[in-house]
């Protein structure tokens, strides 16, 4: 099964806290339900933390090679860019 | 020559000249004033500047000319401030104004409402016919616009590698964000080549990025300097674009073609990373909160549910212990029975035996015996009483028998006699002469009997 999405697990997550907190499901489900939504909330706290910071710059060269260059990041960056 | 009224004048001839009306200068400036105030209300014109100044006052006062003829102008200040750019001397310009005449010194000047470079007219026909025809395409329609991500893990920037904006978009969204890519894909924003490294920019953000979303952003300029972004391959380009694009182009009141087919549009390039870019701890607080709200909820329930189990608890202890306290008493009530029931028991018991006992004694086997005994007695003594009695009959018959033989009718067929009966009916026959010959009889002999018939 692929990844789901932030977006997906987030909207999860608000759908299952709100059928809990709205309706008044069996006492099974309903701890069925909290365990899968605190699987979602861990989900989407992990995914915030995923990514990782990059500055760089994408080129084309005229003979059609791709170039990525890494930059600094805009502390590092004086205003002139190269 | 001078003009001498007589009735002899050739046709033709002008009537104020014939019949005089002489006129003030106010009357004429009046009447010139209004003729051309009147006629020339709404006028567009071009011309160039030349003398402009603005005192004190704020009102810009400038001569428009061209190679024949010149006309005073004045731009005031509350119109001035509707310009988007900067008049100066030898500028072409194109103005929307009216005509206005100033009595006192006999000068009309044009009073300009509005004002923009000579050209701009142009761009901004150009601008007009290509919105209402992409427009018309559906290219601006809300339904096409794609939705933003809303993590999104990496950026591309199409922008200038000069001038502050990528650093701009860099400094904002990784602010919100510290874990963020950002990837550049330089090109040039304005002049001739523009609108091919846009597009090329575009295509290449869309192939090898890797990245979630592009921002296409340029620092503020002229119309002219905008004018790539109000290009038409500009446009197919963003609106084929598979990455959703943002548009950020100049200042916040300029808008352009891109704006318009982009999916999303900020009024600045750093406007464009705070829509981009989501703040990292405002969503590590939803989280958060979301998981609060489960743990709450569930808690809710599990303490309801807790409540509701003691409240059964304790109801089912009061029912035990009523139960508890019944079995006590039936355990005594039953002790008590039974001991009770005991003494009962065994008391009859007692009675019971005893009348066993009685009713063995009273068993009639006893009555039995004795009554066989009795019986038995009595038999005996019936029989002895029997014996003697037939004994003493005996005794008395005897004689009586002896007497009977010797008088016994059958003791004279002893001597020979017989006695002849008739058959049947076996009476004696005494008469012969009451028997038939033929007739049956029977012959009783000491000895036996006969049978005969009689012959005669």
């Amino acid at each position: 099964m692929a990844q789901p999405t932030f977006e997906t697990a987030f909207k999860q997550l608000e759908k299952i806290v709100a059928e809990l907190e709205s309706g008044d499901p069996p006492l099974e489900t309903a701890i069925r339900k909290f365990e899968e939504g605190m699987r979602l909330a861990r989900l989407c706290s992990r995914k915030l933390d995923e990514t990782e910071k990059r500055i760089s710059k994408l080129m084309e060269a005229d003979d059609g090679r791709i170039e990525e260059q890494p930059l600094e990041s805009p502390e590092a960056m004086d205003g002139s860019e190269s | 020559m001078s003009f001498r009224p007589s009735s002899k004048d050739p046709p033709g001839v002008p009537d104020a000249v014939v019949h005089r009306t002489v006129l003030s200068v106010s009357q004429l400036t009046i009447d010139i004033k209004q003729l051309l105030e009147e006629k020339f209300e709404f006028i567009w014109i071009t011309g160039e500047i030349s003398n402009f100044k603005i005192p004190a006052s704020g009102h810009a006062y400038f001569t428009l000319k061209d190679a024949e003829a010149q006309i005073a102008a004045v731009m005031f200040r509350g119109a001035r401030r509707t310009l988007r750019f900067e008049p100066r001397d030898g500028l072409s310009v194109v103005g929307l104004g009216r005509i206005s005449v100033y009595p006192p010194r006999g000068t009309y000047q044009i009073i300009l409402e509005y004002l923009e470079p000579a050209g701009a007219g142009a761009l901004q026909q150009a601008f007009e016919a290509l919105k209402a025809k992409l427009s018309a395409e559906g290219l601006f329609d809300a339904a096409r616009k794609r939705p933003l991500p809303s993590l999104p893990g990496k950026i591309a920037v199409v922008t200038s590698a000069t001038g502050a904006v990528f650093h701009d978009i860099c400094q904002v969204a990784l602010r919100r964000f510290p874990n963020l890519a950002i990837q550049l894909v330089p090109t040039a924003v304005q002049g001739a080549a523009a609108v091919d490294a846009i597009v090329r920019a575009i295509d290449l953000a869309n192939r090898h990025a890797g990245a979630d979303l592009i921002i296409l952003a340029r620092g503020g300029g002229s119309l002219e300097d905008l004018q790539a972004f109000n290009s038409e391959p500009v446009a197919r380009a963003i609106a084929a674009s598979a990455l959703p694009v943002v548009s950020a182009v100049g200042h916040e009141t300029d808008v352009t073609i891109a704006d318009f087919v982009a999916d999303r549009r900020a009024p600045t390039p750093s406007a464009a990373a705070e829509i981009v870019v989501p703040l990292k701890t405002e969503l590590a607080g939803r989280i958060r909160h979301l998981s609060d709200r489960l743990h709450d909820r569930i808690r809710a329930r599990l303490d309801l549910h807790r409540a509701r189990v003691g409240e059964m608890t304790a109801r089912l202890n009061g029912t035990r212990r009523r139960i508890d306290e019944a079995r006590l008493r039936l355990d005594d009530l039953a002790a008590r029975m039974a001991r009770g029931l005991g003494q009962r028991v065994a008391h009859q018991r007692q009675r019971i035996q005893w009348l066993v006992a009685r009713l063995a004694a009273a068993h009639p086997r006893q009555r039995v015996a004795r009554m066989r005994e009795r019986l038995a007695a009595e038999t005996d003594r019936l029989g002895s009483v029997h014996r003697l009695f037939i004994a003493r009959r005996r005794q008395a018959l005897d004689p009586m028998t002896a007497r009977l033989a010797a008088l016994n009718p059958l003791a004279v067929l002893a001597r020979g006699y017989s006695v002849t009966r008739r058959l049947p009916g076996k009476t004696a026959v005494r008469d012969a002469g009451t028997v038939e010959a033929g007739a049956k009889l029977e012959i009783l002999l000491a000895r036996g009997r006969l049978k005969a018939r009689v012959t005669e």
